[in-house]
């Protein structure tokens, strides 16, 4: 099998095919499915300062060739990955990268520092900014590059050492605006993208499907806008390394957002549909590379021919 | 839980109105308990991509039709359209088995068992097994009208009392499952009841069961999209008893450690409520654990066969806490 290692912002992964916040837990229940050393990385469930409850139901749709989703990040808080998460992945051999989210740049901070003493063994940290900015009338972090900004750098300084990948919205006039702000942070990669906020409606009831109103669309339907967001980032900053993500259930669609310039993927929506999908992913990867004589992966990256 | 493929054996209808789908599935059908679902995905295309969960109508381990397990669905949507199409010798991609099924009695027991519409399909797995325990089972089994009732035949073979209502009186009594069911539970000395369908019917037989002090045992609906516990969509409001209750488990018996339903604990006087997800640590659950409130209106009908019977309702109100401002998508 051809060589799939991959080096991801200094650290060096198995594979490039890692699983997507938000869409496999914090690995207890898909183990079944995947062996956790068999993935690129896991990048577990956003985990907040303290627990959070989420929001009621229906929190899930299904629309064209995706879903919307209105979650609320139910999780039960950073002590919680620290404590029981946190331990039983690394023993389980896998390369955790943390997410974290917030509703002000002191709980970010907070919950780095917290990661600081007990996040021993991380490989990186997703920081989830699509979150309401309380301090700044519930807007996005992720649409502010003030916000993006400060985020990064808070964390940055309470994390000195660790590999940081805040994770954009597609949801943006400039996308690469946010990247320069987020670089400028301090982040060592990005994690490209998070679900475009969408909305359906139930006419015969006149109600929103979803009780949270609107919610985030993911899945096959968002894969071209995220493919064109990663290119976009790539050719402004090549020299960042990029987790490409957005409706990648196929090897063909990994190598979409590889060529693009991602350095690796994330699996999402589709571990949800086959469980074993970061796995298949993987194999065609590296059946690619064979048929087409290609040494690594990092010869893939941002090798898409724009020009003749 | 495992990701299989399997070759449909038979395809039938029960009436007018419920397909059946008989499906060679040997690691599931022998691993599979009463009031566990099965995960199906509905085609190869991308256009709907989630998988339709299906609580699981039979499972034969004997004869002809041994290793297979049965499923039975009416249509209500692209998926169910898609598999009413499926015909003998085609394959269909399964997950399970999954969740948690009912809990059977220790001794010998009355069992009643109350089925509403298309809900009532995992009764008929779950009277097999108990009959095969030596229980008696009685069964409640409602519909709409005629044409909505699931094999009411072989509900009259299968129980001591068989009830068949219908809200028209176009077949058996008149009325709702629940206008019989305190007499049912009365003549038949029932110890324990079993139910599924819609979840207004649920509440109002949980209601009646804990009046006469009997412990019920609900299968939900929620809308789920992964099934196997990491997408959290499916989640159901469940009380919990604050310290003195805490060793108890959704079924009210004591709990295993590492047994306790998911999510974050919300203090509310005496009880605490959780966010259980109802793929994992359900289908079945305490109907008196369960807080109903507010959980009559209909999802959208083309997101209903998202839930194992396609009987999704949508939560009225849960507040959150003053601390938690999701994003409004994620």
């Amino acid at each position: 099998m051809a060589d799939l290692s991959i080096k991801l912002a200094g650290a060096e992964l198995r594979t490039p095919v890692l699983v997507a916040s938000g869409t496999f837990g914090a690995g207890r229940e898909g183990q079944t499915f995947v062996p956790l050393n068999q993935l690129g990385g896991i990048i577990v469930k956003s985990t907040t300062l303290t627990p959070w409850k989420g929001k009621p139901t229906p929190r899930m749709c299904e629309t064209p060739s995706g879903m919307l989703n209105a979650i609320g990040i139910q999780n039960k808080g950073i002590d919680h990955f620290i404590s029981t998460d946190l331990p039983w992945l690394l023993k389980k051999e896998a390369a955790v990268f943390a997410s974290i989210a917030g509703n002000t740049v002191d709980e970010y901070v907070r919950i780095a520092d917290k990661l600081r003493t007990g996040g021993r063994g991380i490989t990186g940290v997703e920081i989830n900014i699509s979150c309401p900015n309380l301090e700044d009338r519930n807007n996005m972090f992720s649409h502010s590059t003030e916000a993006t900004s400060a985020v990064v750098a808070g964390v940055r300084k309470a994390l000195p050492k660790a590999a940081l990948f805040p994770k954009l919205s597609p949801n943006v006039t400039s996308l690469t605006e946010i990247a320069g702000a987020a670089i400028e942070a301090g982040a060592d990669g990005l994690s490209l993208i998070n679900t475009l906020f969408g909305m359906a409606i139930d006419v015969e009831h006149r109600r929103p499907k979803l009780a949270g109103v609107t919610g985030g669309l993911s899945g096959p339907a968002i894969r071209p806008v995220a493919v064109r967001a990663v290119w976009e980032v790539h050719n402004e900053w090549p020299h960042i390394p990029i987790i490409g993500q957005g409706g990648i259930s196929t090897a063909g669609d990994a190598l979409e957002f590889i060529l693009a310039g991602a350095s690796a993927v994330a699996v999402g929506t589709a571990n949800f549909v086959n469980p074993r999908s970061s796995l298949d992913v993987t194999k065609g990867i590296a059946e690619y590379m064979e048929r087409n004589h290609v040494a690594s992966v990092a010869e893939l990256v941002g090798a898409v021919k724009t020009e003749g | 839980m495992l990701l299989t493929r399997g070759e449909v054996l038979g395809h039938k209808k029960y009436g007018e109105h419920y397909h059946s789908l008989t499906i060679v599935a040997p690691e599931i059908g022998e691993k599979i308990q009463p009031g566990q679902f099965v995960h199906v995905r509905c085609g190869e295309g991308s256009a709907h991509i989630l998988r339709r969960p299906f609580s699981v109508y039979r499972v034969h381990k004997r004869g002809g039709w041994a290793s297979t397990i049965e499923i039975v669905f009416d249509i209500r949507g692209a998926g169910t359209e898609y598999l009413s199409h499926l015909r003998p010798h085609m394959m269909v991609d399964l997950v399970g088995p999954l969740g948690r099924g009912f809990a059977l009695p220790k001794g010998r027991a009355h069992c009643l068992l109350v089925g509403g519409g298309i809900g009532a399909a995992p009764l008929f797995f779950l009277a097999d097994d108990l009959r095969n325990d030596g229980h008696r089972v009685d069964v409640i089994l409602g519909a709409r009208s005629n044409r909505m009732l699931l094999n009411p035949i072989e509900v009259r073979r299968l129980a001591s009392v068989a009830r068949v209502v219908t809200e028209d009186g176009s077949t058996g009594e008149q009325g709702r499952v629940t206008d019989v069911l305190a007499e049912t539970i009365d003549r038949c000395d029932t110890e324990i009841i079993y139910t599924c369908g819609p979840h207004p019917m649920l509440e109002a037989v949980t209601q009646i069961g804990v009046n006469h002090k009997l412990p019920v045992q609900v299968a939900v609906e929620e809308l789920m999209a992964c099934g196997y516990g990491v997408c959290m969509t499916c989640v159901m409001p469940l009380k919990v008893k604050n310290k003195a209750g805490a060793g108890k488990d959704r079924l009210g018996r004591p709990a295993r450690r590492g047994a306790t339903a998911d999510g974050p604990k919300e203090s509310d006087g005496e009880d605490e409520v959780t966010y259980a997800r109802s793929c994992v640590e359900g289908p079945v659950f305490n109907g008196a654990s369960v807080v109903w409130n507010g959980t009559s209106e209909p999802v959208a009908q083309d997101q209903a066969e998202l839930s194992p019977g396609g009987l999704a309702v949508a939560h009225g109100s849960f507040e959150h806490s003053a601390d938690e401002h999701p994003p409004p998508g994620n």
